[in-house]
């Protein structure tokens, strides 16, 4: 009796030991794995609150926006893809300012200088910010321009658009999406 | 179960070797041994008791000093594997699609399979974390296994040994009990001068020293597996952070993953050794290499943003402090430590410009273009304006007639500007680049004509947060304190008894430093008038080296 007593707590030991170490090392090596993924904004997330002047000197706070989709497009002027997207957002926002969307195209600490002449020679009108500290450009963990995160009226992230070119009919397929309902 | 009763009536677990008891060999391979296996005090290892479930299965696997040293090999020589091509982290690209066009580009399909394999980023793959984790199994398990038994059978050893125990240990002598009844009590004093602690028993005694030397190992992997958790505690959120930055002088930006706070830097500064300063020894190195760096510094301003303030709100910046970064001496604030990493020199900041008439030479007057805050407009008095029409930092040629830029830095800065002069109130276009003017629309009359140039310096710098440094550090002194009980200490017992004959049996035994028992073991021996013992292992290798010669 004794003797299977001994064995049986023998067994649920190890059971213990083993599970409790096995679990770990998959945690470890699941965490490793997806490491990255934690460090970026993810479908859903709260987009992270801001607040950046644009051109004009007027002061942009994305909470502001709460009730509005809002189209925030990370940019350089020298960035090619970014340039291209520039004329089809601005005749959809041209559409769909009045449905309640804003589009925020924030610049990546460019000089003002640049981003005026470029918003003229296109003749741009949605608000330009400069994000001369990259501060923004951090709270959203921005790599490669353009991004562009289209938030919702409650002020979730409903898509983020990586790289790459966007069509007008992309955009307004994304506006669609964020206006509200 | 199948325990094995010895001839004490002591009921042993299956896989002993020597009795628990008395030290009886209970094995046959024991029984003909001459000398007694002591490691672990002849105990089963627990692994050795029973081979039933599929977790006992698992447990001996681990418990396997082979599967540990295999481990240790194919750990080490995927690391080895692992330099063969450079890492992720000193290839040039990002992204997993690029790293692996990367790889094969340059190192063909070796460098496919390669990366395929998870080999370029060795420590990252799951497999090689896999090993590293079955590793800390097998010193956990292992060790859990040998220490638990090694620990109940030193605890409960009996003072009084079988004869066939003395008679198998190196140290051993018999013979006549010269002081009688004394020789116990002599002994014991002696042995207590020699700082053994004595046990005393009807006719026997067992004195021990430094038991606490077995442990050593035990120890050691503590220290170990503390580590490992430590490394393993870096992946989390909030334990570990390696970031990089680049300042230039005079910018401010937010740090990268530290959110709320900013960096500025005032200065980087780059000194050398000045020949005329050092010491011979160094001035013909110098002479010799050329410059020498002896500094590498970044003067900055550490701010804060206000408790409220949002990311992009850098109006309230509050200063926190000004503080010069060396080459090891971090920036340190909160959990963070900024390094001086690396740098570059001499980036363009102001170009300076003169404008003047082509044909007479005459000059209207100077300006200067700042590349981070170019303006519009510059007005250079007597009626002369330049006018600003474009500025592409890092040009790179003409498109549909439009110029280009490849990148916001100012690697190759280019102007187009308009002039208007009192004398050409129309105004001139130009095209101006370094080394390159175009003049677009026909010849001009007034020519901006580059001057001079102001560079800035651009800091590297590293953000680091390591919440697992005390841990990795404690993990490390655990370690070196088992080392060192197990290495510089050694575990020394003494027996001695009188058995039924009236004869005075005596046996030693230590764990390593066999000279150092017998130099006591000599002392005891003459002040108690012991048999004189044989080093029983000599006598062996003797007789060995005996036989070798005669079958030669």
């Amino acid at each position: 009796m004794a003797q299977a007593k001994k064995k049986q707590k023998r067994f649920i030991v190890r059971t213990i030991i083993l599970s409790i170490l096995i679990i770990a090392i998959v945690f470890t090596i699941y965490t490793n794995a997806t490491k990255e993924k934690f460090e970026v904004l993810a479908i859903g997330d709260t987009a992270p609150d801001f607040t950046l002047v644009d051109l004009d000197g007027n002061k942009h706070r994305l909470s502001d926006y709460k009730g509005q989709g809002v189209f925030l497009n990370f940019w350089g002027t020298w960035c090619k893809p970014c340039v291209k997207e520039m004329p089809a957002m601005d005749s959809q926002y041209e559409i769909y300012k009045d449905q309640g969307i804003q589009i925020l195209a924030i610049n990546i600490a460019q000089s003002d200088f640049e981003v005026q002449r470029f918003a003229n020679q296109y003749g741009l009108s949605f608000p330009i910010v400069i994000d001369k500290t990259r501060s923004v450009m951090e709270a959203y963990n921005i790599d490669p321009l353009p991004t562009t995160m289209l938030v919702n009226p409650e002020g979730k992230i409903e898509r983020i658009v990586i790289g790459g070119v966007m069509t007008e009919k992309d955009i307004a397929g994304f506006m669609e999406e964020i206006r509200p309902k | 179960m199948n325990n094995i009763i010895c001839a004490c009536g002591h009921e042993n677990p299956e896989g002993t070797v020597l009795c628990g008891n008395c030290g009886r060999p209970l094995t046959t391979e024991a029984k003909k041994q001459k000398l007694a296996d002591m490691r672990y005090e002849g105990t089963a290892r627990r692994s050795q008791t029973y081979n039933k479930s599929i977790i006992d299965k698992v447990w001996n696997f681990f418990s396997s000093v082979k599967v540990g040293i295999s481990l240790i090999i194919i750990i080490l020589v995927a690391a080895a594997i692992g330099t063969i091509l450079p890492q992720v982290l000193f290839v040039p690209v990002r992204g997993a699609a690029e790293i692996a066009a990367y790889y094969e580009r340059v190192y063909g399909s070796f460098g496919s399979i390669y990366n395929w394999l998870g080999l370029s980023d060795l420590y990252g793959s799951w497999w090689f974390q896999t090993l590293i984790g079955m590793l800390g199994i097998s010193i956990i398990v292992a060790s859990l296994d040998r220490v638990v038994p090694l620990y109940k059978s030193l605890k409960k050893q009996r003072t009084r040994r079988h004869g066939s125990f003395m008679k198998s240990q190196r140290l051993f002598a018999q013979g006549e009990n010269i002081l009688g009844e004394d020789t116990l009590s002599i002994s014991e004093e002696k042995l207590k001068d020699l700082r053994y602690k004595v046990k005393r028993e009807k006719g026997a005694l067992l004195a021990e020293k430094g038991r606490f030397a077995r442990w050593g190992p035990y120890v050691n992997h503590v220290g170990l597996i503390i580590f490992l958790l430590g490394v393993m505690l870096r992946t989390l959120p909030g334990f570990y952070m390696d970031e990089t930055m680049w300042l230039r002088e005079g910018e401010t930006l937010a740090i990268p993953e530290v959110p709320g706070f900013y960096l500025e830097s005032k200065e980087f500064i780059l000194e050398t050794y000045d020949k005329e300063q050092t010491d011979e020894v160094f001035g013909e190195a110098i002479e010799r290499v050329g410059t020498i760096a002896s500094n590498f510094q970044t003067d900055v301003v550490l701010y804060k943003n206000s408790e409220d303030a949002l990311p992009g709100q850098t109006t309230d910046l509050i200063e926190v402090k000004k503080e010069s970064i060396q080459v090891n001496k971090p920036l340190k604030f909160e959990d963070y430590a900024i390094y001086q990493m690396d740098f570059r020199l001499d980036e363009l900041s102001t170009m300076h410009f003169n404008l003047s008439n082509k044909a007479t030479g005459e000059s209207l007057g100077d300006l200067s273009i700042n590349l981070d805050k170019p303006e519009p407009f510059y007005d250079l008095g007597n009626g002369a304006t330049v006018e600003l029409k474009g500025y592409y930092p890092d040009f790179s040629g003409f498109e549909n007639g439009e110029p280009q830029t490849k990148s916001p830095v100012p690697n190759n800065p280019a102007f187009l500007v308009e002039m208007i002069t009192p004398e050409t109130p129309k105004g001139e276009t130009s095209f101006v680049a370094i080394k390159q003017t175009v003049e677009p629309f026909g010849d001009n009359n007034y020519k901006l004509e580059f001057q001079s140039v102001d560079t800035r310096d651009i800091s590297g710098l590293t953000i680091r947060k390591d919440k697992t440094l005390w841990i990795l550090a404690l993990g490390g002194v655990i370690f070196m304190i088992g080392v060192a009980q197990g290495s510089y200490f050694n575990h020394r017992r003494i027996w001695i008894h009188e058995n039924n004959d009236g004869q005075l049996v005596v046996a030693a035994h230590t764990n390593k430093n066999w000279f150092g028992i017998k130099k006591e073991l000599d002392q005891v021996t003459e002040t108690a008038q012991l048999p004189q013992y044989i080093d029983q292992q000599d006598a062996e290798d003797q007789e060995l080296k005996k036989d070798g010669e005669k079958s030669s």
